[in-house]
């Protein structure tokens, strides 16, 4: 079936008069706005994960082993059962499912350039952080489906939040606002590196020791002092801390405007950067 | 707009420059290169793979900022007002940029829309351009799906959304078979007649010899020779008799012959039967008693010709390198219908 249209689309060789027709435009519009624009960039993003729902097996299956693995093979040691393991871990898993599905930006970022799609949206008359930004809004799409699989295999598992409703929004939302801001790290190794996959590994590396070295699996009462020093100043802990006590119905304040203004400051300083490696991009 | 006269310039460069630099090798892509294109002409730029075309169409379309130099199109510095040259002109790059994930409509709804065009009026914008580009029963599939013909024509409708007044092309018929070149072709002349300003580049002789109004053969990062196909040909020489017998044991006394009737140097072609000669400055009467002279001597001619020198000899002249003479024959991409 696929070769019959091809061949009929193939054959229609373009109308002159069609053509004359399309190419004198008459009226021509005004610039979008750049709420418009973004929200086109944002359309795309959606079409995109439409037409390669394959980009949504990472981020819904590797929550899903994740949770599975650790409640079991952790929970009876570290918390005595599992169900009680599984109310300190779940807000931090979901936590490590997002961020990892931060670093799909960069890479479908990188994909964009080498393929020269970027080059066309360079070349447009729109506000220049439209196509960044538009993509980044597409992505918390992403990262809502990922914290929407995993909260729904916890509850089945038994993860009974104290915070309630309210409370898991609240915790998701802040996960969310979080998760836009650090991706602007990989905006920026998206913009610099040379390949799709080395945007990856690069992006693992740098998630893998925020991730384990972090209050996601264990108490760091536990853990060594020197690593105790790390898990204490590492962001992702803060982000844990300030995502389990909204769950649970007890906001850590501190945590939650140490997550915050850490968003801000992430977004301040880099949103910049990318711009202008986006503006300066060969 | 400015009251325009016939000779108002569509694109003006002025010693563009870009070199790149990776650890210690400097690549002088582009080395000060000078173009003027009026507006509604087209102009071919001609060069070979790395002569630095794809960087110069670059700087032109405000994707890459030159290192030196300036470049205005309608009258817009491509650095400092950057946005008003995005506003007018179009870009078919080297490359197909339109995003192979999403279908050909979809392609062309999102870019209407990041031209302005509102709801629905960016559905119908898309909905035209795919009829006049001959697409319209492939708009819902995929782009990955599409031959290479038809990628080419969706970029092409992508770089027209809103008929830019200036359009760039990047080799545009690379990597094509003839039919679709022929299609490109006839699109790239409707555009012409309809006003717009075309920059091209090509790697293909025949190509800029069909379309462009004026070439500029670039090598080198430079412009090594400018003017109209004609002018071009004529700087190196008066042209040149082709001959191809009937017989081929004949060629050499043929040959002969007609080194003494012109007076001129004869070469051998490859295929057994043929021989051209270059005509002399003067040589136009003898070139008149070449056939009566060869008839004589019972050599059959069939195919004669008298013509003026090809790009191909232009090019080798300017640069002492061939070129490419047959776009179908050297490519490297072989584009195929999908199965
Ligand atoms: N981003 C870049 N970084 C480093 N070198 C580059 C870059 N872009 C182009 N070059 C180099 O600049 C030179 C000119 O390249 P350019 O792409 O402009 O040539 P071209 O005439 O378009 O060639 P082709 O016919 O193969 O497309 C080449 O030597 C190329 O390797
Ligand atoms: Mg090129």
């Amino acid at each position: 079936m696929a070769t019959e249209q091809t061949t009929a689309a193939e054959l229609r060789a373009p109308e002159a008069s069609a053509l004359r027709e399309a190419v004198a435009l008459e009226h021509r519009p005004g610039r979008p706005s750049p709420v418009s624009a973004t929200l086109t960039y944002t359309w795309r993003a959606l079409l995109k994960i439409k037409h390669v729902p394959e980009q949504l097996f990472d981020v819904t299956v590797s929550p899903i082993i994740f949770t599975l693995m650790f409640t079991y093979l952790f929970g009876g040691a570290l918390a005595g059962d599992v169900t009680t393991y599984l109310q300190f871990l779940l807000p931090g898993i979901l936590v490590q499912a997002v961020l990892f599905t931060t670093i799909y930006t960069g890479y479908t970022m990188n994909n964009d350039i080498t393929k020269g799609v970027f080059d066309r949206f360079r070349s447009l008359p729109v506000w220049r952080p439209a196509p960044i930004v538009g993509a980044l809004l597409g992505d918390t799409v992403r990262y809502t489906i990922a914290s929407i699989v995993t909260l729904t295999l916890g509850l089945v598992l038994g993860f009974r939040p104290s915070g309630g409703v309210v409370g898991v929004v609240l915790g998701v939302l802040m996960l969310l606002v979080f998760a836009f801001a650090l991706s602007w790290v990989f905006t920026i190794l998206g913009l610099l590196m040379r390949s799709p996959n080395a945007v990856m590994g690069t992006s693992m590396m740098v998630l893998m020791p925020l991730t384990f070295a972090s209050n996601i699996f264990v108490d760091p009462s536990t853990m060594p002092a020197v690593l105790q020093g790390f898990v204490d100043v590492n962001p992702v802990s803060h982000l844990v801390t300030a995502v389990r006590g909204l769950m649970a119905g007890e906001p850590d304040l501190t945590a939650v405007t140490w997550v915050l203004v850490a968003s801000v400051v992430l977004t301040a300083a880099l949103a910049p950067i990318t711009m202008r490696l986006y503006r300066n991009r060969s | 707009m400015s009251p325009s006269s016939t000779d108002d310039l569509a694109i003006e460069a002025r010693g563009l420059v870009k070199h790149f630099t990776s650890g210690k090798s400097v690549t002088k892509a582009v080395d000060g290169i000078d173009l003027t294109v009026p507006e509604g002409t087209v102009l071919g730029v001609l060069g070979p793979n790395g002569a630095g075309k794809t960087t110069a169409v670059r700087m032109l379309a405000t994707l890459l900022r030159p290192d030196a130099g300036t470049a205005t199109v309608l009258g817009h510095d491509v650095v400092r007002d950057a946005d008003k040259v995005r506003s007018v002109v179009g870009l078919t790059g080297q490359y197909a940029s339109v995003d192979e994930d999403l279908t050909g409509t979809e392609n062309l709804v999102m870019l209407a829309r990041l031209y302005g065009f509102l709801g629905g009026s960016a559905r119908a914008r898309s909905t035209e351009l795919l009829d006049a580009f001959g697409l319209g029963d492939a708009g819902d599939r995929q782009v990955k799906t599409y031959s290479g013909g038809m990628r080419r024509r969706i970029d092409l409708a992508a770089s027209l959304v809103m008929s830019p007044r200036v359009l760039f092309l990047d080799e545009p018929t690379t990597g094509l078979d003839p039919r679709s070149r022929n299609q490109v072709w006839d699109i790239i002349r409707v555009l012409v007649a309809d006003g717009a300003t075309v920059l091209l580049t090509t790697q293909y002789l025949e190509e800029a010899d069909q379309l462009a109004d004026k070439i500029a053969v670039i090598d080198h990062g430079r412009v090594i020779a400018e003017g109209t196909a004609t002018e071009l040909k004529r700087s190196v020489g008066q042209g040149a008799v082709h001959l191809r017998l009937a017989d081929s044991a004949q060629r050499a006394r043929a040959a002969e012959l007609v080194a003494t009737v012109l007076g001129a140097e004869v070469s051998l072609a490859n295929d057994p039967y043929a021989f051209s000669a270059r005509v002399p400055d003067d040589g136009g009467p003898a070139v008149a008693r070449l056939l009566p002279a060869l008839d004589d001597e019972g050599i059959a001619v069939p195919e004669f010709s008298l013509g003026q020198p090809s790009l191909d000899e232009v090019f080798l002249a300017l640069t002492g390198q061939p070129l490419d003479e047959d776009p179908g024959a050297s490519d490297d991409e072989t584009i195929e219908e999908v199965a």
